[in-house]
């Protein structure tokens, strides 16, 4: 099966303190470290066990620029056969739908089964696999966090719902899925591994490559954009009980007592 | 002397010439052993280099310290005296043994040197050593058959019991020593009866029994005595001989090698490969262990001398808190699993996915269990190493990416941020710039417009946790007022990367080292401190060319005993403490005496030890990446059982002098439910809070 | 004039969602004037009593009543809706699995712009929409235009827009079940499998002591344990404590976990991420605990403690324990 997995490189959120800069226009990113989104290196994983069962190969691709090539590298490293960068200054300031009108181009060019992406990124939105499989007329799966691959023309796929439940579908390939953390336990990638895919290469392709017009891409296509970033101003909240452990332990109890929550 | 009974050369045995028989017992004896000891030697040329023929006078010395002196065994102190006594047995025997055998090939043969009156003295030594031997031996097989002490117990995970083989050993033991005093025995009987002289026969001792015993038995009973005994020792050595490199016995022979070819320097950690230099790592098809040839030839060799005594085990702190890792049985297994690979007769009954050994061998759970406290290596009579074999396997898991999600993220951290937590470079030296603290104690920033004598490597835990914060600014204060010229590297300063490496990120760790490196060696200072013992025998034992390292309490200690400090004594002497030693301060770097020193140089501090202190100190858990592991399977943890130590030894607090201690045992003291009833504090914090005066 | 505002009702068995009347203030929102028109799809009487129901709320209602909607599949419903949506429609649907599954495709195959997770309106400027949306997992709030002139589609943050209170729209239901076309896709609906129902039923309790990523390590929810015992209350938790294998899912509270109703609700090393304050309903009296003051769970707590729960709880269970 031919695999793809649309992959970003996103700031870390873990530890990274993300604050807004002085004049709000982006978030402050002097200090920050970047990785692969989380919800992308599920689907990698996921796209690896697949291969590895049933034969094919595994390409993850990214919309960025040279950054972008160090999550490429690592999920090579990780276990994937081929990477490909799309950069093209065209490409930058797109809106989701951009994103997704660029990756279609890029699908179009190869041959593949089966499209993963992850279910959100950094700005929660979980947006480009929907629009990708749209565009590319191909039927859609969202938040899928079981899959069975059992050889053929159709996949079951597990989708999360509420209340902790399972959705069970079946769906015709080429299909695209978007992954929900969880699905499988990623694999360790060591800096030996890194260091080892180091020089394989990784075509680049750009606007001209993929046949796509300036007005697709870019801050010029896109119908939704950024103004700025704020912190919004914080509401009454909580009272904050004052005083040492041992006060604010008693006062708890007392409201804990009125409200029944101590017997 | 005049022999009034045929020797075994000349009698005849159901009509054969004895000299035939011990003529062709031996050569097939000898044969199959030879064809055994081959067997068994010529997988080692398959296993990976492991340089160990240099520093040849250390290496007798500790084959006269371990291996003659037997200097480890009386740290169980019944069953080490007992081997004691039958492993000097043994080496007195042995040229009884190579007499006798080689009485049946040459009639009346006598060994060179003890002709006089020196083979009369050998002769009592002889009896002596027979009669201690089998008075041990039986001692020994009651114990094993009837005490079952449970030390010895193989869970059924592991098998079945191994009893069977210590009982027989010793009852081949128990033949050899009985044939022994039955053929002289019956020699001296017969002699007696004639009125010819005997060997010097001291009374008490078996061959004194035996001769008595046999005084009135005729001469043809004792003519058959006499046959049958030598038949039945040459037959049982050949046995046993054949028998050795079968199983746990192997160490009879190998041990005196082991021991030789010892790892000499504690707390370092081998090479990913022997021969392989840092900048070629990247050059290697595979990393670690994956495969049984993938061990060094010594660690073959340890395999093959495992004694199965599970004093590592007994030891063994996860092992204790019912983690799946019983050192032993990674000894054991391998060995069978290379007794199978490489069989006596045949070839190989491994098939070729069967020779991954995690997931046929060896279990993950297991692999990860160690926090690399030592207590095995410590514990082990014949110098079986560990550490590094389970380094070594978890490179190859590192390799393959089989690393437990539990590690991923801080491993990911260490490589983005220079520390297991993912918190900010720029926040490293906050622990320095506190309110109420930078304005009594101001912390250089060496860089380029900072120098200073010393540095304080202080490593990610002192740098960021804020309870191990305290640790970090009671050593600057110490430092301080002990005059010394020092400074941090601050933002410059990652994560030493000790955990790093013996987690078997051998990659990440080169990295973390060349990058300190780099930046100690760049500004210059003369000597290091440091308060965390990790990163102490980092420095001292991963690290190249470092300038002087000591740690904190060497400092100290070197004060207190100059008189230069005084302690202030205690406001409160009504408590009792225990100092706990950390593995890598302790055991891996041999400092136990230096922080009770200090602690016992301030007035009004009673201290107690607990019953597993210095050398058999109990891991506190782990530290470094070994905080964030979780384990499948685990009963208590270990910072618990130790606190339930310190409780049983009287203690109302534990000191200890590591940071990861310091966690470790103050969440255990909370699971335990003892919180207001014991508490915890770091050398550093005491000697802070009691210092009264400190010259440099 | 911009195109009419379209509102997607998320229901099960027989009840609409809280998003329903959500989605109706969001559209007033965007045109206080005209009230956006219900769309709902189902079967039977399951489909009737939630349309009845919405009369009061919705002016209009449109009804699709089609076996293969029996399940909401939303690629069956994406179809329907393409084929029956005037051009330069904008729909609101909730930002719930649903509306994920749903939104961006939709937005697609009706060449409209797509808004996801937006938790408020402030203001129409000519056909741009001022939208604040969050990022880096609420960390950060931003203003966002989206572009209705060609219709759009825009995915609620549910909870973000309270509800009107009694109102008496006196709507009409308007049966579009016919319209809806060719409704073949590759996506089947098989089955939906229960999450395991686990040893204990945390929506049961009145008093939950709920642990968050806080407690930083397996071991340490055995302090939890023992607090929950004394007080007569649950152990729950949010989600990165399941993700790590360190309590079952039963235990998870949260949008794609249970959804309690308590009476008191103990929030201890949790975040206050909104996807776990989306399975709180019904208003408990929320004490929480972390470190951080800066946590988002202060916003929505009663009482706010900053401390560390590792330290805190110990003393809090003692204390209890002296009490009694």
């Amino acid at each position: 099966m031919e695999i793809l997995v649309c992959v970003k490189r996103v700031p870390d959120t873990a530890e990274n303190e993300i604050e807004v800069n002085k004049d709000g226009s982006d978030i402050e990113r002097d200090d920050l470290v970047y990785s692969v989104n989380e919800w992308d290196n599920y689907a990698v994983e996921e796209a690896i066990q697949i291969r590895d069962k049933v034969g094919g190969s595994v390409t993850v691709i990214t919309v960025g620029d040279d950054e972008s090539e160090e999550v490429l590298r690592r999920e090579m490293a990780m276990g994937a056969d081929n990477g490909i960068l799309l950069s093209d200054a065209a490409f930058e300031n797109s809106d989701g739908r951009g994103i997704a009108t660029i990756l279609k181009a890029a699908v179009a060019k190869g041959q593949y089964d089966l499209v993963l992406t992850g279910a959100q990124a950094d700005d929660g939105a979980g947006q480009v696999g929907g629009m990708l499989a749209a565009m590319l007329d191909w039927p859609y799966a969202s938040l899928v966090n079981s899959l069975e691959v059992e050889g053929g023309e159709k996949i079951k796929v597990g989708r999360e719902i509420e209340g902790g439940n399972q959705e069970i579908n079946e769906i015709d390939l080429p299909c695209v899925l978007s992954i929900q953390t969880g699905i499988n336990e990623p694999r360790y990638v060591g800096i030996r591994g890194i260091r080892k895919v180091a020089s394989v290469d990784i075509p680049v392709h750009g606007a001209a490559d993929l046949g796509l017009a300036a007005e697709a891409t870019g801050s010029g296509g896109a119908r939704v954009k950024r103004v700025d970033y704020f912190v919004p101003e914080l509401g009454e909240g909580a009272e904050i009980l004052e005083g040492s452990m041992e006060e604010k332990i008693d006062k708890l109890m007392e409201l804990l007592k009125s409200k029944g929550g101590l017997k | 002397m005049e022999s009034v009974l045929i020797s075994p050369a000349n009698a005849l045995y159901f009509g054969l010439p004895g000299k035939a028989i011990f003529i062709l017992i031996p050569l097939i004896g000898i044969g199959i052993f030879s064809y055994i000891m081959i067997r068994r030697i010529s997988p080692l040329r398959s296993t990976t280099p492991d340089p160990r023929f240099g520093r040849a006078g250390e290496r007798i010395r500790s084959v006269f310290k371990y291996w003659l002196g037997q200097y480890k065994h009386p740290r169980y102190f019944l069953p080490g005296i007992m081997h004691i006594l039958l492993f000097s047995g043994f080496l007195i025997l042995s040229v009884r043994s190579l007499t006798l055998v080689m009485m049946g090939v040459i009639d009346g043969f006598v060994m060179p040197g003890l002709g006089g009156g020196l083979g009369h003295v050998y002769g009592v030594l002889k009896d002596l050593a027979t009669t201690i031997v089998l008075l041990a031996a039986l001692v020994l097989i009651i114990r094993r058959g009837v005490f079952k002490p449970a030390r010895y117990d193989v869970p059924p995970r592991y098998g079945k019991g191994h009893t069977w083989e210590a009982i027989l050993v010793l009852c081949l033991i128990t033949g050899l020593v009985t044939c022994d005093m039955v053929f002289d025995g019956s020699l001296s009987a017969a002699q007696i009866q004639e009125g010819l002289p005997t060997e010097t026969i001291l009374p008490g001792t078996g061959h004194w029994v035996a001769t008595n015993l046999f005084q009135t038995l005729p001469q043809s009973t004792l003519q058959q005595l006499n046959q049958g005994a030598f038949l039945l020792h040459e037959l049982i050595f050949f046995f046993f001989l054949c028998f050795l490199p079968l199983g746990k016995h192997f160490h009879v022979i190998t041990s005196l090698f082991n021991v030789y070819f010892m790892k000499l320097d504690k707390g370092t950690v081998k090479p990913v490969r022997w021969g392989v230099s840092d900048e070629k790592l990247d050059d290697l098809e595979s990393f670690g262990v994956k495969v049984y040839e993938d061990f060094t030839w010594k660690h073959v060799l340890d395999f093959y001398s495992c004694v199965d005594c599970g004093r590592c085990s007994d030891n063994c702190p996860a092992n204790a808190a019912g983690r799946p890792l019983s050192p032993r049985f990674i000894s054991i297994k391998c060995r069978d699993h290379g007794y199978h690979k490489y069989p006596l007769l045949g070839s190989s009954k491994v098939t070729e996915s069967d020779s991954v050994l995690i997931g046929n061998v060896l279990e993950e759970d297991e692999i990860w269990s160690c926090t690399t406290c030592g207590a095995c290596e410590e514990e082990c009579p014949v110098m079986i190493e560990y550490i590094d074999k389970i380094v070594d396997v978890r490179r190859a898991m590192v390799d393959e990416g089989i690393v437990p999600q539990s590690l991923q993220k801080p491993l990911q951290a260490l490589e983005k941020r220079g520390n297991p937590w993912a918190k900010m470079e720029r926040k490293r030296a906050d622990w320095a710039a506190v309110e109420g603290f930078k304005e009594v104690c101001p912390v250089k920033v060496l860089g380029k417009k900072a120098f200073a004598d010393a540095l304080y490597f202080v490593d990610s835990i002192s740098s960021f946790d804020d309870r191990m914060q305290d640790i970090a600014r009671a050593t600057a204060r110490l430092l301080q007022a002990a005059d010394i010229d020092f400074g941090i590297l601050g933002k410059d300063e990652k994560d030493s990367g000790h955990e790093a490496r013996r987690f078997g990120e051998e990659m990440l760790f080169q990295d973390l080292m060349a990058h300190n490196t780099e930046k100690i060696l760049d500004s210059g200072v003369t000597r290091v401190v440091t308060s965390d013992p990790h990163a102490y025998n980092a420095l001292k034992k991963d690290y190249q060319d470092m300038p002087p390292t000591d740690h904190i309490s060497e400092l100290l200690y070197e004060r207190v005993r100059s008189g230069a400090i005084t302690f202030k004594p205690l406001e409160n002497s009504d408590k009792t403490y225990t100092y706990h030693d950390p593995c890598y301060l302790g055991r891996h770097n041999n400092l136990y005496e230096e922080p009770r020193a200090v602690l016992d140089a301030i007035p009004g501090l009673r201290r107690v030890d607990m019953e597993r202190s210095r050398d058999r100190s109990f891991c506190c858990g782990g530290g470094g990446l070994m905080l964030f592991y979780e384990p499948e399977e685990e009963e208590q943890r270990m910072g618990v059982i130790r606190v339930r130590m310190a409780e049983e030894a009287g203690a109302d607090v534990i000191v200890t002098a590591c940071p990861f201690c310091l966690v470790n045992i103050e969440d255990a003291i909370k699971v335990a439910g003892l919180e207001g009833k014991m508490e915890a504090i770091d050398l550093c914090e005491l000697a802070d809070r009691q210092l009264d005066s400190l010259k440099a | 004039m911009a195109g009419q505002v379209f509102a997607y009702i998320v229901h099960r068995n027989g009840v609409a969602e809280d998003t329903a009347l959500e989605l109706l203030a969001a559209a007033a929102k965007i045109y206080p004037d005209a009230p956006a028109t219900a769309i709902v799809t189902g079967v039977g009487d399951d489909l009737e009593s939630v349309c009845n129901a919405l009369t009061s709320a919705y002016p209009e209602i449109w009804k699709i009543n089609h076996d293969a909607m029996a399940y909401p599949n939303a690629e069956i419903i994406c179809k329907a809706l393409v084929n029956i949506l005037p051009a330069g429609a904008i729909v609101l649907l909730p930002h719930d699995t649903f509306g994920m599954d749903l939104g961006p495709g939709l937005s697609i195959r009706l060449d409209s712009a797509y808004t996801a997770d937006a938790v408020d309106f402030t203001g129409l400027e000519g056909s741009v929409l001022k939208v604040i949306r969050q990022e880096y997992s609420g960390m950060v709030s931003t203003h966002s235009r989206c572009d209705l002139a060609n219709g759009a589609v825009v995915t609620c943050r549910p909870g973000s827009f309270p509800p009107v209170e009694n109102t008496q729209a006196g709507g009409s239901v308007v049966d579009k079940s016919a319209d809806v076309g060719d409704l073949t896709v590759r996506r089947r609906y098989l089955q939906v499998v229960e999450a395991e129902k686990g040893d204990v039923d945390i929506t049961k309790s009145d008093v939950l002591v709920s642990v968050g990523r806080g407690i930083e390590d397996q071991d340490n929810i055995e302090l939890a344990e023992e607090l929950a015992k004394l007080m007569g209350a649950v152990v729950s938790c949010s989600r990165p404590i399941v993700d790590a294998k360190w309590l079952e899912k039963p235990r998870q509270v949260g949008t794609s976990g249970q959804t309690v109703k308590p009476k008191v609700y103990l929030a201890l090393g949790i975040s206050g991420s909104f996807q776990h304050l989306g399975g709180i309903k019904g208003s408990p009296f929320i004490v929480a605990v972390n470190k951080n003051p800066k946590a988002p769970i202060f916003q929505v707590a009663d009482v706010g403690i900053i401390e560390d729960i590792l330290d805190f709880i110990p003393e809090l269970t003692e204390k209890i324990k002296e009490s009694k």
